[in-house]
């Protein structure tokens, strides 16, 4: 499968990425050899392989149904939180207005 | 006193222990190194000398207060700008990331520092580990401290060579005596390949051993901390420190850290190696060729029997690799949306669409945007089962191929990278072409499993080469043994000419 740039264009709106005409004109040929070469896994015989899911086994463990059990990453961090916010707002993150 | 810089890992902390100089005179030392190389090498995207002198000084203080003193005590170490560091800015060398100054510490640095060790800043990395030659970087690239021999007929040869990558920072900050260990990441091979091409050690431990909490996210089922350093004993002290539990990291292996250091022996005797036939690619490079056969005789010279093995998916993973890969980072990197941390690009009268896709736009490289690109791509609907679902069955056949090899075997060597360190420039321009560089060292990542690249020798070029040692899960004992023994017949002791 290969991938024109009107694909392209979708897939950058998919991903937030804002893209140039000139930026989308190179990305096509660029992405459809990277694509070409990862084709090959196509001749595969994957019958009786289910996907990976966990490349060591382990289990999913779950926290004590403990209210703040590790203060680090427990509640009451607001300032914390929002410290590296490029517009915090009375404790809020600021955003353009969404509401027309 | 001996020049200090020149000193290991174990050298510094049994100094250190011992009395003969104190931490502080260490961290002053590296200091000055990091200073006098940054313009050259650019290998640090911050230096911290006040943070490595205060973790300095203060064992300096335990010390004469008669405290038990930590594993790493007055050892500075340099940290790859991956792990978030509280209050000292952390960008995984992006644009996007540009100020961010974490309000916690990664579990991986908080042991470091809590084990005595001391910062001498943060260390440059391809943008958000994505690359192989450390030219990704926002922040510009890493300069290799190592030169060919041979300028050639018109001097070409002479031109800046790639540290590896994408622990570039890291590999170049160690072999050019700035900081005497650092830790790396390696999701595809970002601390074995830089480790090869900078002639340095290098281990990355089974997956989940090192907490990934705090660590900028690449691809969160590949990406393991390891310790870089210049040998391998230095290797075992660090991942020592570096491994262990963690509940804030879901895949963290709830295990005890064995101790690795005091488990070292290269006596081989009853071992076996297997030698993977399909990692002989045709047209290999002569000179990693030969690495590779030295390699094999050192093993024998050590006790150990050498085996014939198979691992038929070889070839498939890279493409594999490189549909996964691409697939979690697009989805990882959807948190930079220019509201919680990070760059905000608004133009005039754009709504919030607008403003995440120019934030994006402005914040990230080609090459994160090209990876982000192919993962939403290979994840999008109708296009899910081909790409992604098909990717991890092979990825479950790969590492199938490892299971039933290590029946046979109880490790594998191969060489961990298919060239010794290139050009910049001499491979950005084509992508396919860059990732080919990591062929002998995704399969391994791809399987979770601990790996090692220890250097073999010098090209004829007088490049350093590197060998790599593969384990089973939770093996990295054997893999830190067959390094040793390869180690103490390799001989390596060249080091890059101090030109900067």
């Amino acid at each position: 499968m290969s991938v024109d740039t009107a694909t392209v264009a979708k897939i950058a709106a998919l991903a937030r990425l804002k893209v140039s005409e000139e930026e989308l004109a190179a990305m096509v040929p660029e992405l459809n050899g990277i694509l070409a070469w990862v084709e090959q896994l196509g001749e595969v015989d994957v019958s009786g392989a289910e996907p990976m899911t966990a490349v060591i086994e382990n289990h999913l463990r779950l926290r004590e149904d403990v209210i703040n059990a590790d203060p680090l990453t427990g509640g009451g961090k607001r300032d914390a939180v929002l410290a590296n916010a490029p517009a915090a707002e009375h404790g809020f993150f600021g955003v353009p207005k969404v509401i027309e | 006193m001996p020049d200090l810089t020149e000193l290991t890992v174990a050298e510094i902390r049994n100094g250190v222990a011992g009395g003969e100089f104190k931490a502080t005179e260490v961290a002053e030392a590296f200091n000055a190194n990091v200073a006098a190389a940054q313009a050259a090498l650019n290998a640090f995207i911050v230096a911290t000398p006040e943070k490595a002198l205060e973790a300095a000084a203060s064992v300096d203080a335990d010390r004469a207060a008669g405290k038990p003193l930590g594993k790493l005590a007055g050892v500075p170490i340099g940290m790859k700008d991956l792990f978030c560091t509280k209050g000292v800015q952390t960008t995984a060398a992006s644009h996007i990331l540009e100020g961010f100054k974490p309000e916690y510490e990664s579990s991986v640095s908080q042991r470091l520092w809590d084990a005595g060790a001391g910062m001498l800043g943060k260390l440059n990395l391809d943008q958000f580990a994505m690359g192989s030659s450390n030219e990704t970087s926002y922040f510009g690239n890493v300069i290799s401290p190592w030169k060919r021999n041979d300028g050639g007929p018109d001097g070409k040869n002479w031109a800046a060579l790639a540290p590896g990558g994408s622990s570039g920072g890291s590999s170049a900050a160690v072999s050019a005596r700035l900081c005497p260990a650092a830790t790396g990441t390696d999701t595809g091979g970002s601390i074995r390949q830089p480790a090869a091409f900078t002639g340095i050690s290098g281990i990355k431990p089974t997956y989940g051993r090192c907490s990934r909490w705090g660590i900028v996210a690449f691809a969160s089922s590949l990406d393991q901390a390891g310790p870089m350093a210049r040998d391998v004993r230095d290797c075992a002290i660090m991942l020592e420190v570096m491994a262990g539990f963690d509940a804030k990291d879901s895949t963290s292996l709830d295990m005890p850290v064995p101790a690795w250091e005091a488990g070292l022996s290269a006596d081989l005797k009853g071992k076996k190696v297997g030698i993977p036939r399909e990692y002989r690619l045709d047209g290999m490079d002569a000179d990693v060729a030969k690495s590779w056969e030295n390699g094999i005789a050192w093993l024998k010279d050590a006790g150990a029997e050498v085996v014939d093995i198979s691992l038929p998916h070889t070839k498939y993973a890279l493409p594999c690799y490189y549909i996964i890969a691409p697939a979690e980072a697009s989805s990882n990197l959807a948190r930079y949306d220019g509201v919680r941390y990070g760059l905000r690009d608004l133009p005039d009268g754009a709504g919030l669409q607008d403003m995440y896709a120019a934030t994006r736009a402005a914040g990230f490289g080609a090459e994160v945007k090209r990876r982000i690109l192919i993962g939403t791509y290979v994840l999008s609907a109708g296009f899910y089962d081909a790409y992604y679902t098909q990717a991890q069955k092979v990825r479950t056949l790969i590492s199938r191929d490892f299971t039933e090899a290590f029946k046979s075997c109880d490790v594998i060597l191969a060489p961990t990278a298919p060239s010794a360190a290139f050009a910049l420039g001499e491979k950005s321009a084509d992508p396919l072409e860059m990732y080919l560089n990591d062929v002998f060292s995704v399969p391994a990542s791809l399987a979770g499993l601990p790996a090692m690249s220890v250097p073999a020798g010098l090209n004829r070029e007088g490049l350093p080469l590197g060998l790599q040692l593969i384990g089973r899960p939770f093996d990295e004992q054997g893999v830190l043994n067959a390094g040793l023994a390869i180690e103490q017949r390799a001989g390596f002791t060249a080091k890059p000419d101090r030109w900067w």
